[in-house]
């Protein structure tokens, strides 16, 4: 085979240099392959190379010193170039890709793209603009795809977080009903801008003449394979809580239905049934592997109530733990998931301490507005940013009122 | 700093105080399509006699553009609220507005709503109305702004991508900000777009017989946003303004002809003195 140098376009190097000294510069300008234009600083044409001409359809002396370089956009394009091209130009010296179409003198639009050049005299005073104009015919039918790609991709966004949304609202009561003797309220907060959805639910229901349940979970995981396990378990644990003999036994039912539709989806979840004794307010807690619920009595002391129990849907057996607690007047429940616990700044978390702390500053509040700043509180922890979704309930039995 | 300043306003309009303190205050207010940056020619002439500040509108130049609402800036309304926000923050009174393309009218609609504050008004290059109407030429059509729009599409695919963090709203990284100045005249394209229609779209013919303040219309030559038949209609229709036909081309004569057209202002507020 013939080497690379063999076949070398030139055999005469003379000959080369030769034809490489003819391409005067005047040949060089009129016929480049690109188009070229001078204009004076007010726009009006002082020169045109034959390159431009030819795109165009124009005669030189129909445009030199008769037309305004401006004249031959189309009307969108001469405001553009007036205010956005035109002060850039003269605050840089220059301007680069700048898309214009110029109209040709068959009416037929051109899509060019633009370098020009602001050349000032010696006191500063603008003398001439040069422009190099590029054809992006093809271009344009490319950056069109790009526009209306992107527009789909936007539209298809929209709807994604609509889905989410609309979704999401389904792990959460419409509104709280009432409970009588009882201050309830409820918050929610997705993790990060909401766009996707995530595996917390709260729930408020009656389950009897006198009793309501109140459940509170996270699934594992995030997006659409979360979701479905989420709506499984809100609705399973709404519909078991009403037949069940007792809270814990109604989450088993949950872990149940998790291991035989979803295996190895972990689930925790806190059930509260809520019901009169003759001391107060009995909650009867049932805990799968949830955080505990904190409880601020009325003389400001903390404590949890209840076990922690087994995660839900992991192992074939479960042990979810059962115990009671009496709420007085004053007293104020908080269920939480750990997006709020674990919400963190640095190396610090949130943590019960961050919850303890609103708790105590927000004693006058309803329960709806100490939810509220709970999440808000956590939220802050965190710089607004949430890592995780965050759930809260919040059970306050009101001080009797005295007026 | 002065008691009762809201910095607020003054970050959130990227707003810059210079000038003679305690001198008469002028407002410099950029157009479509740019920033404070337009002013930077003209501005610096009255530093010596008048305090002078300039600022960009929420969505222009180093605003803050978290603060940008669509629903606000939808109309010029919204961009007088902010000429309004500025001032007050400023305290300004006997306020010298000046004002370029679409900004004139903005500052006619301020000075309609807190008469108070303004002393005078200076149009350069303003149009009431930029579409055609029966018997009015505002020069373009809708299919005009249509194009328009296209060309601001087109013009910032490349903006986009390198500019999406900042949309994005990252007060706590200030060097994407310092970015944004750097490169003049460079916004968000959907706000642009908005602008455009809030500008182009705009009918404020009705504003300018309100206009009780010395006004001053400077009329460029052969400016193809604002011919001069309507300098000619803003002129007849606020009682007492002074038309001034400058010989700068173009829209832009604060950046072409700054001496001209700073030399043009100088002498209309000499003579209402």
């Amino acid at each position: 085979m013939a080497s690379r140098a063999d076949r070398a376009p030139w055999d005469d190097t003379a000959a080369f240099y030769s034809a490489l000294a003819d391409d005067d510069p005047e040949e060089l300008y009129d016929n480049a392959p690109c188009a070229y234009l001078s204009a004076l600083p007010d726009g009006t044409i002082v020169k045109v190379n034959a390159t431009f001409l030819a795109w165009t359809g124009f005669d030189r002396d129909a445009l030199v010193g008769r037309r305004g370089f401006q004249d031959l956009l189309t009307t969108g394009g001469r405001i553009f170039y007036e205010t956005h091209a035109a002060p850039m130009l003269h605050m840089q010296g220059m301007l680069r890709e700048i898309a214009v179409e110029v109209v040709a003198a068959s009416g037929s639009r051109l899509p060019m793209l633009m370098n020009a050049l602001l050349k000032r005299d010696d006191g500063g005073r603008p003398l001439v603009i040069r422009m190099v104009m590029f054809d992006a015919s093809e271009r344009l039918a490319y950056e069109r795809e790009l526009l209306a790609a992107r527009r789909r991709a936007e539209e298809t966004e929209a709807r994604a977080r609509v889905l989410a949304e609309t979704l999401q609202k389904s792990f959460l009561p419409p509104a709280i009903v009432a409970v009588p003797g009882l201050d309830v309220g409820g918050a929610y907060r997705p993790a990060g801008d909401g766009s996707e959805v995530g595996g917390d639910f709260y729930d408020l229901f009656r389950t009897g003449p006198q009793t309501w349940g109140i459940v509170l979970g996270d699934v594992c995981g995030k997006g659409a394979a979360a979701a479905v396990v989420t709506a499984l378990a809100r609705y399973t644990v709404r519909a078991e809580a009403l037949h069940a003999s007792s809270p814990a036994a109604a989450l088993e039912g949950l872990h149940r239905a998790l291991i035989s539709y979803y295996p190895l989806t972990m689930c925790t979840a806190l059930l509260v049934l809520l019901d009169q004794a003759p001391q107060g307010h009995r909650l009867t807690v049932a805990t799968g592997g949830h955080p505990l619920p904190l409880c601020r009595r009325a003389d400001g002391s903390m404590e949890t109530i209840g076990c922690i129990g087994s995660f839900l849907g992991m192992e074939e057996t479960v042990e979810v733990s059962e115990s009671t607690a009496i709420l007085t007047p004053g007293d104020t429940v908080v269920l939480f998931t750990d997006g709020v616990t674990e919400g963190r700044h640095d190396d610090a978390f949130f943590g019960e301490a961050g919850i303890t702390e609103v708790l105590g500053a927000s004693a006058e509040l309803t329960a709806q507005a100490a939810a509220d700043a709970i999440v808000a509180a956590a939220l802050t922890f965190q710089e607004g940013q949430a890592r995780d979704d965050i759930a809260v309930v919040v059970v306050k039995v009101p001080l009797p009122d005295c007026s | 700093m002065v008691v009762g300043v809201d910095t607020g306003v003054l970050t959130r309009n990227n707003v810059t105080v210079g000038g003679r303190a305690g001198g008469q205050p002028m407002v410099f207010a950029h157009g479509f399509g740019c920033d404070q940056n337009m002013w930077r020619f003209v501005a610096p002439v009255f530093a010596d006699q008048y305090l002078t500040v300039l600022f960009d509108f929420v969505g222009a130049g180093a605003s803050d553009l978290s603060a940008y609402d669509p629903e606000r800036y939808s109309s010029l309304d919204g961009y007088a609220a902010d000429v309004i926000d500025v001032v007050q923050a400023l305290d300004l009174h006997e306020v010298i507005f000046v004002g370029h393309s679409v900004s004139a009218m903005i500052g006619v609609l301020a000075a309609t709503r807190e008469p108070d504050r303004f002393g005078a008004l200076v149009l350069v290059a303003p149009s009431p109305r930029y579409l055609d109407d029966d018997g009015y030429e505002g020069g373009f059509s809708e299919a005009d702004i249509e194009e328009l729009l296209a060309s601001l599409d087109r013009n910032y695919l490349g903006w986009s991508s390198a500019m999406a963090p900042v949309i994005m709203g990252n007060a706590d990284r200030p060097e994407l900000g310092a970015e944004l100045t750097a490169s003049f005249c460079r916004t968000d394209p959907e706000i642009q777009k908005r602008f455009a229609r809030a500008t182009f779209l705009s009918d404020n013919r009705a504003d300018l017989a309100r206009v009780t303040l010395p006004a001053l219309v400077l009329q460029c030559s052969g400016d193809l946003i604002a011919p001069d038949s309507v300098g000619t209609y803003v002129h007849a229709q606020i009682q007492g303004s002074t038309l001034v036909k400058l010989r700068a081309t173009g829209h832009c004569p604060n950046l072409s002809a700054p001496a001209e057209t700073a030399g043009a202002i100088a002498a209309f507020l000499d003579k209402a003195r």
